[in-house]
């Protein structure tokens, strides 16, 4: 958001808010924790609203649900722009201050009429007019998205089309107001905030940039290459193209997490060579050439994490690591020194110290000081000694050095397009109990994970296609074919169907999803697939 | 709401009783948009009424009941599960449409009850002076609740002049008919206060010294004003008709007999304090009042006695009936509070009291029906006369002639309201019921009065006087208790919970005649489990659960040699 990799706000202030719009997020199952600060928030008289295709269990909770169809999330914020300005609900000295393109936005959602968003959403006008109002009229309002807006293949935009929003009301950059993608594990953040993004190298700092590039050159006394990297959906085409014959895989199951699957694996056959590192044996791993068995990050080395609200943590080592596996920082300098590079100590905060060196927004972090704050949020620095709450204040500031710009967005349908042949909109997403492809939740037994895969659908469409619960079907996407029992599921309605790809060893849902990819981002529009639905004799 | 629903479905007789609290459900899945959250999750308070509809119409809560009472409250199945079994007539397993619950309570059992088989013991039905007594319950399209007997004998003062409160019951006055209330005097005392204005009628109020006659005798003038007084809004009434204190039926009368008083009272009581809603709550064993209250509230409603502009005032007040599901305890104040709301009757901690944090949250005032029968005269013939001419009720039951409910000046002597009654040289009073104390022949002169009362370490309490003649078995009555408190406490807080078992195992140990240790030791026990329970209870109940079973030990010496 604005050039910070990085949500706005702090948990506190979600707490302190008096609106939680959550979008594309189910964050009651996939983001847990921070639905546990939502409740907070809701319990003290905040209003939830979700918009989400389905009723989700979030939605359950929310004042106002918006049952949209998959991938028309520009429409609807578009037609809530609109109704914003229409209404007289925007926050013009905060525009007029903090932003610039206003009245290029203006011009290009004004087409976007409740009407016509109705039209292309399925909500009816009413209810996006609420939804319009409750932004604009809160006080405080937290704006909270994840895969459902990032995973199309427009993502970037469907999150250019959220950040308007916040500009139009000034709901960004102020306590209690903010923008926030969720982010997944104890250290997705964390991931990003390291460099592990081809664009950008550690602090988020952008690889294009020549001054970072070369403090970086100095401190590594090598040069820095300019070039962007690849995106993983890029690293396949790479694969694909044959320009990429050699993959080493940390802490990623590919083969099973990658649209497409029948494509993934296949390409990943076809490597010359594949390295993987993993604290379990992934299906990607049954592929390699070498497995590095590697420590549990979170018990078993040293080092930090970092959540969704920037907060890096200290985390410690409290076992070893069992048999042969060990840290990945040792594996990595171990790597190094082999390929004949020292890269110093393995330590994890003497690497720390090397970051901060380099990274101005963690300059201030030291270990100490993590400790004896308990955890800082990021930018700490001279500026921020103690870190920072939320990001983005500047833009309240007397005068704005540098505006954020709005940037409009059209509505672009998603690309698995539905016909007759595959007439129902398959959207995959998370449950609670399961994490991603199983790796890390599958081996654990859980009450909930009785039912295994199914595809969910609602109880009409059952009637219709004259299937019941717990038959098998087979689920035909243009890409592939599945077997997967069927559940019914009233959260859904006619015509949409949702599965998870928790258990790929019973159901390869990722056979069905479709590749296509953001340009920006790199990521799929896993949310997205036409199928249809096809009874099996038993 | 994080909902993990019940598998089972409900019958559509179940749904349809369900639907007929908490409205017909709008389509179910498939929709686009749906609302939620805070506005339905404040339908809470419907929990209740929804379960209790289901029990009336199939005679049982089931588990498709009660997944689809939790679906459509927005209320966690577990949650729902947990106040459903906390109220006594709730039943969660099948049983048959018509149930007899049959009272083996104190009175009764002076009055020879037995349980028959395949009928459901129960505590105090608030039937004493008609003892032995029951209650059937009967389940289906038309369910009934009756009382049994169905008649008392007469209120023993019928015909007598001179009586406030009892005054239009004496008189014959037709409970069912609002012209008939307003011919003996109905409505005067509310004109009387609109007249008035609302400083007018706290300064009535404060000026009759009226004390609460639910057994706390806490000054209602210094309870109206506090709440009066209050910014927040809204401000809420509630009038605690949980009459249960064992031996207690007063409630009872005024309600089966003067139903439209208590409604006018309620009023006042609304319109000098800011309500604008209010709230009655009835125990659910008596169907009667509850008959006789539903049709005075709706009556006043259709003559403008309630509703959106009250005899033309422009004053806004509303009441409704909420009915209880078995549970003493809820006639604490607070937890009546959580029960109404839809939660366990469990009392909460205080401060804040509810004259700041009640009902919802919101500024309350909270009185028993007896102290609001008075209002209506501190109105009429104000403050101070009220003061010189104030009178009380008293429970007679157990051995008497008479028994029946009293009405008699503050200060009569014991004996003399015993005379009256009919009763011979009793071996033992219970005042103030199973809360209260027991009297020997020695203390029968002490004059009804707070003070008098207090000064022999008794306590008017709600207004029981349980004659026990000589052949009467006071041990029984005391191991009756015991069980009593230990059932009713409702095991929030250590010192209620476990002392209560505790001292009904004493009490057993004792009556089998195998103390533990000497029978002073066990005596010791007795008394320091009664300490700890009446300083470390969160509420009443454990604080006062020992009173009447130290004093049977201390003034009588049962169980003692």
């Amino acid at each position: 958001v604005f050039g910070a990799g990085g949500g706005t706000s702090s948990y506190e202030e979600v707490r302190d808010a008096d609106l939680v719009v959550l979008w594309g997020s189910n964050a009651r199952e996939t983001h847990p924790i921070f639905f546990h600060h939502v409740l907070k928030a809701v319990n003290r008289g905040a209003r939830l609203i979700v918009v989400d295709p389905r009723r989700s269990s979030s939605a359950q909770w929310a004042d106002l649900w918006v049952g949209l169809d998959v991938g028309t999330d520009i429409a609807l914020a578009n037609a809530v722009g609109r109704e914003l300005i229409h209404a007289g609900l925007v926050n013009t000295a905060f525009v007029e201050r903090a932003t610039t393109g206003f009245d290029a936005y203006r011009e290009q959602v004004e087409p976007y009429t409740l009407e016509r968003a109705g039209e292309i959403t399925g909500v009816p006008a009413e209810a996006i007019r609420e939804l319009a109002h409750a932004y604009g009229r809160a006080d405080r309002a937290q704006l909270c998205w994840t895969l459902g807006i990032t995973e199309h293949h427009n993502a970037v935009d469907n999150v250019f089309a959220l950040i308007n929003l916040a500009l139009l009301t000034g709901h960004v950059g102020r306590y209690g107001s903010g923008l926030n993608p969720l982010r997944g594990q104890n250290n997705v953040q964390g991931g990003g905030d390291m460099g592990a993004l081809p664009n950008r190298l550690p602090g988020f700092q952008p690889l294009s940039d020549a001054a970072v590039r070369s403090r970086f050159e100095a401190s590594w006394g090598r040069p820095v290459p300019p070039e962007e990297g690849l995106h993983l959906t890029g690293m396949f085409e790479a694969m694909e193209h044959g320009e990429l014959t050699a993959l080493y895989v940390i802490g990623e199951n590919p083969a099973q997490s990658e649209a497409d699957q029948t494509r993934a694996v296949r390409l990943l056959e076809g490597l010359d060579h594949l390295v993987v590192q993993d604290i379990v044996p992934t299906r990607t791993a049954e592929l390699a050439d070498v497995v590095l068995p590697a420590a549990a990050s979170w018990c078993e080395a040293e080092g930090t994490v970092t959540s969704s609200e920037r907060r890096v943590q200290r985390v410690r080592k409290a076992l070893d690591p069992p048999g042969d596996a060990r840290d990945d920082i040792e594996i990595v300098y171990e790597l190094g020194r082999r390929l004949g590079h020292e890269l110093g100590s393995p330590r994890g905060e003497d690497v720390w110290d090397e970051l901060r060196s380099l990274s101005p927004m963690h300059a201030g972090m030291s270990y100490p000081h993590l400790e004896e704050l308990g955890g800082i949020q990021w930018p700490c620095n001279e500026e921020f000694p103690d870190g920072s709450q939320f990001l983005h204040g500047r833009l309240w500031d007397e005068v704005v050095a540098d505006r954020a710009p709005f940037t409009p967005v059209e509505d672009d349908p998603p690309v698995d397009v539905l016909d007759d042949d595959f007439p129902i909109r398959l959207t995959t997403g998370r449950r609670l109990e399961s994490f991603n492809t199983g790796v890390q939740s599958g081996a654990f037994s859980s009450p909930l994970h009785r039912h295994g895969e199914a595809i969910q659908i609602f109880p009409d469409d059952g009637a219709r296609l004259g299937v019941n619960e717990g038959d098998r079907v087979r689920i035909v996407s243009r890409r592939g074919a599945v077997e997967a029992p069927v559940r019914y599921d009233e959260t859904l309605r006619p015509g949409l169907a949702f599965m998870s790809f928790h258990f790929p060893e019973l159901v390869e849902t990722n056979v069905l999803t479709i590749d296509a990819t953001d340009p920006q981002s790199g990521t799929a529009e896993f949310k997205a697939a036409a199928i249809r639905i096809e009874k099996v004799s038993a | 709401v994080d909902l993990r629903l019940l598998s089972a479905e409900p019958t559509d007789a179940e749904r349809e009783a369900i639907d007929s609290v908490v409205g017909a459900p709008s389509a179910n899945g498939g929709g686009r948009v749906a609302r939620g959250g805070h506005a339905l999750r404040a339908q809470r308070h419907l929990l209740l009424p929804a379960l209790r509809a289901a029990q009336r119409r199939v005679g049982w809560v089931s588990e498709g009941a009660l997944g689809y009472a939790s679906r459509r409250l927005d209320v966690p199945p577990a949650d729902a599960y947990g106040v459903a079994s906390f109220y006594h007539l709730i039943a969660l397993e099948e049983r048959p449409a018509d149930v007899l619950h049959v009272c083996d309570d104190i009175a009764c059992r002076l009055a020879g009850a037995t349980v028959p088989e395949g009928a459901n013991p129960s505590p105090c039905l608030g039937l004493c002076e008609r003892a032995p007594a029951a209650l059937r319950t009967i389940a289906g399209e038309a369910p009934r609740e009756i009382q049994l007997p169905e008649v008392g004998p007469p209120l023993p003062q019928a015909g007598e002049p001179g009586l406030r409160l009892l005054r239009r019951i004496a008189a014959g006055a037709d409970p069912t008919s609002l012209d008939d209330y307003r011919a003996h005097g109905g409505y005067a005392a509310l004109r009387r206060a609109l007249e008035l204005g609302p400083a007018g009628v706290l300064r009535e109020v404060s000026e009759s010294k009226l004390l609460g006659r639910g057994g706390a005798a806490f000054p209602t003038g210094v309870k109206w004003e506090a709440v009066a007084r209050q910014p927040a809004r809204p401000h809420y009434l509630v009038c605690n008709a949980d009459e249960s204190e064992p031996g207690t039926f007063k409630d009872r009368v005024l309600m089966e007999g003067d139903p439209f008083a208590l409604v006018e009272a309620m009023t006042i009581a609304a319109y000098a304090t800011g309500c604008e809603h209010g709230y009655l709550y009835v125990r659910a064993e008596y169907p009667k009042a509850h008959e006789r209250l539903e049709h005075a509230l709706a009556a006043a409603r259709t003559r403008g006695y309630l509703g959106a502009d009250v005899m033309g005032s422009g004053f806004a007040f509303d009441a409704e009936l909420r009915i209880g599901a078995g549970a003493y305890v809820c006639g604490e104040e607070t937890a009546l509070f959580e029960s109404i709301e839809g939660n366990r009757g469990e009392p909460r901690n205080k401060p804040p009291f509810p004259v700041e944090v009640g009902l919802f949250g919101k500024p309350t005032v909270v009185n028993n029906v007896e102290t609001l029968a008075n209002v209506l005269d501190v109105v009429g013939s104000g403050g101070e006369a009220f003061r010189d001419a104030e009178t009380r009720l008293f429970c007679l039951s157990g051995h008497v002639e008479r028994p029946g409910l009293y009405e008699v000046p503050v200060g009569t002597r014991l004996s003399g309201l015993l005379e009256l009654a009919g009763a011979a040289p009793p071996k033992a009073v219970l005042l103030g019921g199973a809360a209260g104390t027991f009297l020997g022949p020695d203390d029968l002169d002490v004059e009804l009065d707070f003070e008098a009362t207090r000064a022999i370490g008794a306590t008017l309490g709600s207004g029981v006087v349980m004659v026990f003649g000589q052949s009467a078995d006071l041990a029984d009555a005391v191991l009756r208790i015991a069980a009593f408190f230990r059932e009713e406490s409702c095991g929030q807080c250590v010192p209620c919970r476990v002392g209560t078992v505790r001292v009904q195992e004493t009490l057993q140990r004792l009556a089998a005649g195998a103390p533990r240790g000497s029978v002073e030791d066990e005596l010791a026990l007795l008394d320091e489990l009664a300490q700890v329970m009446r300083d470390a209870s969160i509420c009443g109940l454990g604080q006062t659960a020992a009173n009447a079973v130290t004093s049977a030990i201390t003034r009588l010496g049962v169980l003692a040699s």
